[in-house]
């Protein structure tokens, strides 16, 4: 028998809300940047494209300064990286190791998790873009338009490509999430028009290109950032679809086994 | 002692008991995992539950926890429903899991302090760590701990959090003997700090040493519940074992026993009687082998043990 220490005398309850959630996006955001292949996607990948074809004539990006074509569907793409393919492949090695499963017993409530994940989302967002920005700069980039219409777009791309990552981790097993988050990954890169404009498509592939969270992102922040345009309704319209379809369905499917 | 302050969340102290289960069912699919199970857990105790595999231990326990919805019956846990009332009920349990619940790449100490802010009054997280020989892992990930360290780990994360009742399944699973003493040493102090144990485990010395009740599952259901020295007693006769010459005529060593005893050539050469065994039948024994010219070596009395009660409860053929 052992004598009583008083160590593991009951005394249980959850921590507040705002420790909890504020705890989980710091560790999720650790456990991110941590994680050598997630910082290849989010941050080599998207700076090294930056670089490479700014510096190097490889792809026709029209009229102008190519770093200005290219700094707007950088960004695009940082999100993606971050929101879709990084968000998708962490969450589904999540669950697929019980880690979802062991947060569901504890305190933390189920929203408090996903808005935790939201967090450190956009802090890791914030990073990339920081980054992106000064590299940008640095290579003769002379942005235009107003920033609100650019944090708008951010937000509801960030929106839409999480509901589409939550749904692919929450449905299918993790290796195949690894495999269909870096193919879509790629597939977006080249045909959404992050580095290679739309226009260089045959017309009819265009019009079904340009309905791609992807393309309505890139061409929605290029044509604020590199022409100075208004309210980039469409685009956002797009967007706000996809968030709305991809949220939604994450939300029915999601399964946290 | 600590005293509890009165800003405290309200507790329910002790009344109803721990774990109530009724008439418990859950399939999946063409599958019935729990078939109509009651258990009764009480306060302040160790419970183990044994049972073969695909008895429907984890069904059981993960129902009780929340994370599955009982297709028949009713589940309370420390007079809460687990799936309706999770919110309330979550801070006032720990749970180990079989098996994973951690990033793949947090370290020991990392997980852990982050277990113990998602609690009002957890444990000292440095205690913990020392008390389970964490210390060792140092910044390793969790991908590259041992099994043992691993285990080890998520038990830590269940106790944390000071809670009322937790549950440990399979919590010694491929541990070495060290850490197996020092993770029973846990729960023992566990239950003398008034913290309600309820465990899964395939190790019947575990059961034995720990539990103040067993309950005995298999297809299903609860086939036996009690204490060990109650299960071991119930029905159960004692055992000598002995070696000798081969091929003995036992016939005649039956005439000299008195009735309901039993005598078998369990392999060549080895002897097992039951019935009950005292010095009156030892030396019937004895005696019969000295008039057949045989030593019988290595006799010995064995006490019926929790294994042998278990494999006559639950078959000892082995499962699929």
């Amino acid at each position: 028998m052992s004598a009583t220490t008083g160590v593991f005398t009951p005394k249980p309850g959850a921590a507040p809300l705002p420790r909890m959630i504020r705890a989980q996006a710091l560790l999720e955001t650790k456990m991110l940047l941590r994680n050598g292949e997630q910082l290849l996607l989010t941050v080599v990948i998207p700076t090294l494209l930056l670089v490479l074809f700014s510096a190097v004539d490889i792809v026709d990006t029209g009229k102008g300064k190519s770093v200005d074509f290219l700094a707007p569907g950088i960004l695009a793409l940082a999100v993606m990286s971050t929101a879709f393919t990084g968000q998708a492949i962490a969450t589904g090695f999540e669950r697929r190791y019980g880690v979802l499963k062991r947060l569901g017993a504890s305190p933390l409530p189920r929203w408090a998790l996903m808005t935790a994940k939201t967090c450190s989302v956009l802090v890791t967002e914030v990073l990339q873009i920081v980054l992106l920005t000064v590299v940008a700069f640095a290579l003769g980039w002379s942005p235009h338009g107003n920033p609100v219409w650019v944090v708008l777009l951010l937000v509801l791309g960030t929106a839409a490509f999480s509901g589409l990552g939550l749904l692919m981790a929450g449905t299918l097993k993790a290796e195949a999430t690894l495999a269909a988050a870096n193919l879509v990954f790629l597939l977006l890169l080249v045909g959404g028009g992050v580095i290679v404009p739309l226009e260089k498509f045959p017309g009819a592939v265009q019009s079904v290109l340009q309905l791609l969270p992807i393309s309505a992102l890139s061409d929605g922040l290029r044509d604020v950032l590199q022409h100075g345009a208004g309210l980039p309704l469409a685009d956002l319209g797009i967007l706000a679809v996809w968030t709305v379809l991809g949220l939604g369905a994450a939300a029915k499917f999601f399964r946290w086994e | 002692m600590r005293s509890t302050s009165p800003g405290d969340a309200p507790r329910t102290h002790g009344r109803e008991p721990a774990v109530e289960v009724t008439g418990l069912v859950k399939r999946y699919g063409p599958k019935t995992a729990v078939n109509g199970l009651d258990l009764t857990v009480a306060r302040g105790g160790i419970t183990a539950v044994l049972g073969p595999n695909g008895a429907g231990k984890t069904t059981t326990v993960e129902t009780c926890e929340g994370y599955r919805r009982a297709d028949a019956g009713t589940v309370r846990v420390l007079g809460l429903d687990p799936v309706a009332d999770a919110a309330a009920l979550r801070p006032r349990i720990g749970v180990m899991l079989q098996s994973g619940g951690v990033y793949a790449g947090a370290r020991a100490e990392e997980m852990l302090r982050h277990t113990a802010s998602l609690h009002a009054h957890p444990v000292d997280v440095d205690l913990l760590i020392e008390r389970l020989g964490l210390d060792s892992c140092g910044r390793t990930s969790y991908r590259r701990l041992s099994g043992g360290q691993q285990q080890r780990l998520a038990l830590a994360m269940a106790v944390v959090g000071r809670p009322e009742l937790v549950f440990l399944d399979e919590p010694t699973a491929g541990l070495d003997p060290q850490a197996r003493h020092a993770t029973w040493d846990l729960v023992r102090e566990l239950r003398a700090d008034g913290v309600s144990v309820v465990l899964t485990t395939h190790f019947m010395d575990e059961a034995e040493q720990l539990a103040d009740d067993v309950a005995i599952i298999d297809g299903g259901r609860v086939i036996a519940q009690g204490s060990p020295e109650t299960l071991c007693k119930g029905g159960a006769e004692n055992t000598l074992r002995f070696t000798g010459r081969p091929g003995l005529d036992l016939a005649s060593l039956l005439k000299a026993l008195p009735p309901h005893c039993a005598a078998v050539e369990l392999t060549s050469g080895a002897y097992r009687v039951t019935g009950t065994i005292d010095p009156q039948l030892l030396a019937t024994v004895t005696s019969w082998c000295a008039q057949n010219g045989v030593m019988p070596d290595r006799i010995a009395v064995e006490r019926h043990t929790l294994e042998d009660v278990f494999l006559e409860l639950t078959g000892k053929e082995l499962r699929a």
